[in-house]
């Protein structure tokens, strides 16, 4: 768990803390499209472009297509460009999304995560980023609020660097993180400028005397060799990663990887999950680990592209590996239990390995949810083709 | 007339609504209410669409056949309920935001088409739900959560918007005009083809704090004081006639909607 100075930190939501990482990138534009639990986010910026604070363009759209347009719009013109959006609002943008990929341009979109309609919901789950897994971003997702700013700042230095020229989500829960207070520990604004530097253009629309077109006609001739890149880009990324980690670590003095272990040097059950349940995960491990149980955690930070190696270093040889899902996929497995399950397919002593679907619609989990998966895990009392519920009605 | 008598329409045990006392969006839904008796139409016989925003969320409250769908496409979704039941009365109901935002393009579509839809425009120029965002309606120079120092944008007019994408029946009043905007809803509803009341209605809570009118009753002063009959706007300049609401029926045209003209096609093809 991270250690956070209190003296140096402030009390701030989540959404006021992606903000301020906003406003220290200071990015050329925003565009963006009020939806619940990202509007404050929103409104934060808004805020700093109307007192002067930044100077960043910002363009209050008609939705969120021309929200992710625009800013596709603004990147390929070379410029710095982010936005943020929740839930249907991502899926509204769906197919500029993979614009924004296969142009690879590298957009920092912070993503609160929020339950897919329908029927209409607004609180908390990982559906929406889930329906988005495959278009080609980068997926990190933050535990607290410290890491969503952290990793809103970091995912620049990611995205724009030339051999990833990749769009970047940075996920937070919404309304546990984005509406909840935390302390967080800011970074001075001028190292986080320096850190980010001035984006590198490449390939800019406004380059009069270097003309180029983005996103013409390419049939079977080039589409999938194109889409190739995309493959290598994505795995140049996971090459990069440490090294970005490292020098954000020197800066902040906080580390970043793929995956954050948590009590595992000796544990034998092992719990893997996403976003700001990882928070209750530690609690319960604590609390389990007080009465003797071998367990511990395994935070996965960055989605996509998916450490696959990291989840095998970490998991080979264990007793047993509980996943939980914030989403569901409707006809096969929840998507970090398929992910994590295909990983550990290479493994040399695979553990017993349970799915655990909780929280959707922002279902509140709590340990006992955790402690009775655990508790399973412990007792052998896992099955590996049996999709199980935490805190559902029955 | 008695609210109580209205009781029947309303899915009670949903209550309370989620609007802020002293929301205009009570008082159209009542109208619509009224007219809805008045014309003493079966309840099973009429599906209300709505989409996303403050709004939108009347479909919960109303004891009717209800969808609440997306963000903007209330329109787009009514339209597949009309095509499918053509028998039933389909109204539309949806905010500024909702329907000439991001839903725009399926309302002009829709008033183009000439769907027999009738749509009720809860235009309180401003996104009530998310904060106080400047909408597609609000006016220039007025303030809001995205707009500090006064809105830089001009404001869609929705009657001119329908009038001239081609619905054939526009009307607008405000919720101060209670009376006259039953009318307009029982006639919109009986109308054939597509219908748009605009209602312009208070967001004090969002647009009335931040342009000096916290207070329900401010803004429907405000309303009271500031619309104009149509027929005196038409003796009025345009200067005067600036920051003025214009009320009244501005539309009411029989035109072959697109349910007959689709039948029309049918027989032609089929050659009955």
């Amino acid at each position: 768990m991270m250690n956070i100075d209190l003296k140096k930190s402030k009390a701030v939501t989540g959404a006021e803390a992606v903000a301020n990482a906003m406003r220290q990138i200071e990015p050329h534009v925003v565009a963006a499209y009020p939806i619940t639990p990202q509007t404050p986010i929103v409104e934060y910026f808004a805020k700093f472009v109307a007192d002067g604070v930044v100077r960043t363009e910002m363009i209050p759209v008609e939705s969120e297509h021309s929200a992710m347009s625009a800013v596709v719009g603004a990147a390929a013109a070379g410029a710095r460009a982010m936005t943020a959006t929740s839930a249907n609002g991502l899926a509204l943008m769906h197919e500029i999304v993979y614009i924004a990929a296969s142009s690879r341009l590298p957009i920092v979109m912070p993503v609160v995560n929020r339950a897919l309609s329908g029927p209409i919901n607004i609180h908390c789950d990982h559906s929406d980023a889930m329906a988005e897994r495959d278009s080609g971003w980068i997926q990190l997702f933050a535990e607290t609020n410290q890491e969503a700013y952290d990793l809103t700042i970091l995912a620049i230095r990611l995205a724009e660097h030339e051999d990833v020229r990749l769009p970047v989500m940075v996920n937070l829960d919404g309304f546990i993180l984005s509406h909840g207070v935390e302390p967080v520990e800011f970074l001075p604004d001028e190292v986080v400028k320096e850190f980010v530097g001035k984006p590198k253009r490449v390939y800019p629309l406004l380059d009069t005397e270097n003309p180029v077109t983005y996103g013409p006609l390419d049939l079977y001739d080039y589409y999938f060799e194109h889409k190739r890149q995309q493959v290598e880009a994505m795995e140049h990324a996971k090459k990069l990663f440490p090294k970005v980690a490292e020098e954000f670590e020197k800066i902040s003095g906080r580390k970043y990887d793929f995956v954050e272990p948590y009590k595992l040097d000796d544990a034998e059950y092992v719990m893997v999950a996403l976003g700001s349940t990882n928070s209750t995960i530690k609690y319960v491990v604590d609390w389990m680990r007080e009465e003797g149980f071998k367990v511990g955690a395994l935070k996965i930070w960055m989605f996509r592209p998916f450490p696959k190696e990291k989840i095998q270093y970490y998991l080979n040889g264990r007793k047993a590996v509980v996943v939980l899902d914030r989403s569901a996929s409707f006809g096969a497995e929840a998507p970090l239990y398929e992910a994590i399950k295909s990983a550990l397919y290479e493994a040399t002593i695979r553990p017993r390995i349970g799915s655990y679907v909780y929280g959707l619609g922002g279902r509140d989990i709590v340990p006992e949810h955790i402690r009775k998966a655990f508790m399973d895990a412990i007792e052998g009392n896992l099955l590996v083709d049996e999709q199980r519920y935490l805190g559902l009605r029955e | 007339m008695k609210t109580k008598q209205l009781l029947k329409y309303l899915r009670i045990d949903r209550w309370p609504t989620v609007w802020c006392p002293g929301c205009g969006n009570g008082i159209i839904l009542k109208a619509f209410l009224e007219a809805v008796d008045q014309l003493k139409l079966k309840k099973d016989r009429i599906a209300v669409v709505s989409g996303i925003g403050c709004s939108s969320r009347a479909t919960g409250y109303l004891d009717f056949n209800t969808m609440h769908t997306l963000h903007g496409r209330a329109i787009a979704f009514a339209t597949g309920v009309k095509l499918a039941r053509p028998e039933f009365k389909v109204i539309v109901m949806g905010g500024d935001g909702d329907l000439a935002s991001i839903g725009g393009n399926h309302f002009i579509h829709a008033c183009r088409r000439n769907i027999d839809l009738t749509v009720i425009v809860f235009n309180n120029m401003i996104y009530g739900m998310t904060g106080g965002q400047y909408s597609p309606t609000t006016p220039e120079e007025e303030y809001a959560s995205t707009a500090p120092y006064g809105h830089i944008e001009k404001p869609f007019d929705i009657v001119k918007l329908a009038l001239s994408a081609g619905a054939t029946y526009v009307a607008r009043a405000t919720v101060y005009h209670y009376n006259l905007l039953v009318r307009y809803i029982k006639e919109a509803i009986e109308h054939k083809g597509v219908s748009v009341v605009d209602v312009i209605s208070n967001c004090h809570t969002y647009f009335g704090r931040y342009n000096g009118m916290p207070e329900p009753y401010q803004m429907l002063e405000y309303f009271k004081t500031n619309s104009v009959t149509l027929q005196k706007a038409q003796t009025m300049s345009e200067e005067e006639l600036e920051g003025k609401i214009v009320i009244g029926q501005f539309r009411k045209e029989e035109k072959p909607c697109y349910m007959d003209c689709y039948r029309e096609l049918q027989k032609k093809a089929q050659g009955r």
